[in-house]
């Protein structure tokens, strides 16, 4: 089979390590072969992140590179567009619509762009968008993002939801298992 | 039982399942993970030292005690335990020992791109190099025999990808730690120099046995598949060649870079039509394949800089890739950047606005590069703040004593930043060194040092007091600020250099991302009182920003550290 490769992008804080560490143990548990290859260190202060997840009969690189992504999930808006290259031309862009300005945008010496998403619709990109900010914080909490949008992915990879329920279940501390549950849900439904 | 593991999590896992007794290191990305998982142990003992040579000698003393012991570091980090290295090399070992250094291509967090190989080449000790997580949870856990047997220490190679990488893992069952006898052997462990004449030639004859070995080891691999292109390769890069080649080319794997096979690479070589070298960084392989008479291609097709992937080895041999479309809009980068509420941004926008020459160091402080701060001049390595600002001032004398400063972090003052500090006392320059003390070793993830009061295993530890240190050392005058109050740190900072001697300013706040630090309400702008003048836009911090043409705080991000309300003239930050 051919190996399916799954990129998570978006800004050093916003949880992806987590949500990479979710899929990647639901997948092994699949009888996948996986790799997942994260960044550590200095690129994680606020910078631009991205995590590999690969998954498949016999997976060899760790990484992804362009033209080659199945799924881009985006915590932000500019993070989809940066990595848009990355999607192969039947891949599907799943993404966050909250705009998170990096520090060349905040001191004026560079533009957001604007209406960034239309533009990758525009050039026959597949994009889902979703607010999962206010979806995070109806279910009690900003940094539950994470998991709002792997609940709007979980779909995707032929995993029950109730395996998604219980990795999360065995994965969060036992205080936020019930508001990321909710978070959760309210991916999978939106 | 299978798992998903990072490479680093995979040698903690093989080093202890080895029956590894002792393991100190110092951080450094992208090797931290390593001592971090083996401190969750509690069979074994675990430390962080104050540097990566305190950290192999103390592997060594474990060793001669009869213990498998192992440190772990950061390719630069090699640097400055290549003292106790190259002469452990002579003394060979008791228990197994391992030295884990973990090199950074493309330098996704490091001031450099060096190849550890050319350590191991030069101290004449074998490295191993694996290529996943299963390799580094086998690799390490072999190791401990291999030191034994072959009475050398081991480097266990590691890269970015390969030790942050999780992939697919079987652990065995454990092997208990032992203790082996200790005994004393001055002709083996004191390296005076009729002791250790005696050693190098048992070094040459253990290369000659290690080169053996290499011939027929768990470590070197072939995968025979087409003859037209045989690829010899290690470490990651063999992982992008099987994406790329899959069984349509014949594999070399070397997971041994030193010592080199011979007879193997012969072999090989004679049964390909056309011979590659892919290794990511410098030619290693490549110079040891040509010095055996055998025609390959090697740098010529790939790159000596950063690192590979799928696509660079496809591009090289001409297969096409996948189409890919992007925005048309310029995207902004995203660098990466001091925290809001990090307590290093104050201390920066003070010395910027001064126009203080600032020599810098290893942390996250050396973010106060970026703009709009654009505070510092250099950062070299470890230390080099203090003695550099010291070269620089004894170069150009009262010119630059009064406005130039280095700045250090607590924990990088631990590691080398106290020598450095008795140099400027001893042959007394007039030096200013402002030490950033957030109390944690930031950068890397948050570990504890000598100054955090706590161990490795959060236990409550000695804590060095920074202030009697400094004094200790030499220096008079030792004064101590608050970060967030920035007419503090301006006057500090304007009596220091305005005094004829050396001094130190203590800028201490604990980092702001520390589970220990409440973060105080979110403070926010009063549209109608601000007047856009973006003073408080000159700080860089990522919660401010300007929206329809004013100030605006981003309250999810905002900590409430009060700088931006200190520069406002008119009040408008509430």
């Amino acid at each position: 089979m051919k190996t399916t490769n799954v990129m998570i992008v978006g800004v050093g804080g916003q949880g992806s390590l987590l949500a990479s560490k979710l899929l990647g143990r639901l997948l092994i548990d699949e009888g996948y072969d996986v790799k997942v290859s994260e960044v550590h260190g200095m690129s994680q202060r606020g910078g631009s992140v991205v995590t590999y997840v690969r998954f498949g009969e016999k997976v060899y690189s760790p990484i992804i590179t362009e033209g080659e992504a199945d799924y881009i999930i985006s915590f932000e808006k500019l993070e989809a567009a940066r990595y848009a290259k990355y999607l192969n031309k039947d891949g599907l862009i799943v993404v966050n619509t909250q705009q998170i300005d990096p520090m060349p945008v905040i001191i004026g010496a560079a533009q957001y762009p604007e209406n960034v998403l239309d533009e990758l619709v525009a050039k026959g990109l597949k994009v889902e968008a979703l607010d999962a900010l206010t979806l995070a914080e109806q279910a009690g909490s900003p940094k539950a993002v994470n998991i709002v949008l792997m609940g709007k992915v979980a779909r995707q990879f032929g995993i029950s939801y109730d395996k998604w329920i219980a990795a999360i279940e065995n994965t969060v501390a036992p205080k936020f298992i019930e508001m990321n549950k909710k978070a959760f849900d309210l991916g999978y439904n939106s | 039982m299978k798992k998903l593991l990072i490479g680093n999590q995979a040698v903690a896992a093989g080093l202890h399942d080895g029956g590894l007794g002792v393991v100190s290191s110092y951080p450094g990305t992208p090797s931290t993970e390593i001592t971090e998982f083996l401190s969750k142990y509690d069979d074994l003992h675990s430390e962080w030292a104050p540097n990566e040579k305190v950290a192999c000698e103390v592997a060594f003393g474990a060793s001669l005690a009869g213990a498998r012991s192992a440190c772990a570091m950061k390719h630069v980090g090699l640097n400055v335990a290549a003292d106790p290295l190259f002469t452990l090399s002579y003394t060979g070992v008791n228990g197994g020992m391992v030295i884990c250094v973990a090199d950074d291509p493309a330098m996704h967090s490091s001031q450099n791109e060096q190849d550890s190989r050319h350590y191991a080449i030069a101290s004449k000790v074998p490295m191993l190099e694996p290529a996943d997580s299963q390799e580094a949870y086998t690799f390490a856990r072999s190791a401990f025999e291999l030191s034994e047997k072959y009475d050398t220490p081991v480097l266990l190679r590691m890269c970015t990808r390969i030790a942050h990488s999780q992939s697919v893992v079987e652990t065995n069952e454990a092997t208990p730690a032992v203790l082996k006898d200790y005994e004393k052997n001055p002709a083996k462990y004191i390296m005076m120099p009729g002791n250790a004449v005696k050693r190098h030639p048992f070094v040459e004859e253990r290369t000659l046995k290690l080169q053996e070995l290499a011939e027929d080891c768990i470590y070197n691999t072939v995968e025979y598949g087409s003859d037209e292109i045989g690829i010899i390769t290690s470490g990651c890069s063999y992982q992008y060649v099987k994406e790329v080649f899959g069984d349509n080319a014949s594999i070399l794997k070397i997971g041994m870079p030193n010592p080199l096979p011979v007879n193997t690479i012969k072999d090989f070589a004679a049964k390909v039509k056309k011979l590659y070298v892919i290794e990511e960084l410098d030619p290693i392989i490549e110079n040891h394949v040509k010095s055996l008479g055998i025609n390959v291609i090697g740098k010529e097709m790939f790159s000596i800089l950063g690192e590979f992937s799928q696509k660079t080895i496809a591009d090289a041999f001409g297969i096409k890739a996948n189409d890919s479309v992007s925005a048309d809009s310029p995207v902004p980068n995203r660098p990466p950047m001091m925290c809001a509420g990090c307590p290093h941004r104050g201390m920066f926008y003070t010395l910027a606005k001064n126009k203080i020459t600032v020599h810098g160091d290893i942390g996250c402080y050396t973010l106060g590069a970026v703009p709009p701060l654009n505070a510092l001049d250099t950062t070299l390595c470890m230390g080099a703040s203090i003695s550099g600002l010291h070269g620089f001032n004894a170069a150009r004398g009262g010119e630059t004593e009064g406005k130039s400063v280095a700045v250090i972090g607590d924990s990088t003052f631990m590691h080398s930043g106290m020598t450095s500090l008795v140099n400027v006392a001893y042959n007394a320059t007039n030096s200013t060194v402002i030490i950033l003390d957030n109390s944690i070793t930031g950068m890397t993830g948050h570990q504890q040092n000598p100054t955090t009061g706590y161990n490795i295993k959060g236990e409550v530890a000695a804590k060095v007091n920074l202030e009697a240190l400094c004094k200790a050392l030499g220096i008079n005058r030792v004064r101590v600020v608050d970060p967030y109050n920035l007419k503090e740190c301006e006057t500090a900072i304007k009596e220091e250099l305005a005094v004829a001697e050396p001094s130190v300013i203590i800028s201490r706040r604990p980092c702001v991302l520390l589970k220990s630090v409440k973060p105080l309400p979110p403070l926010k702008v009063d549209a109608d009182k601000c007047k856009s003048c973006k003073r408080c836009m000159g700080l860089g911090c990522p919660a401010i920003s300007m929206k329809d043409g004013k100030a605006n705080i981003d309250n999810t991000l905002c900590v409430g550290c009060g700088v931006c309300k200190q520069l406002c003239a008119f009040d408008a930050i509430i």
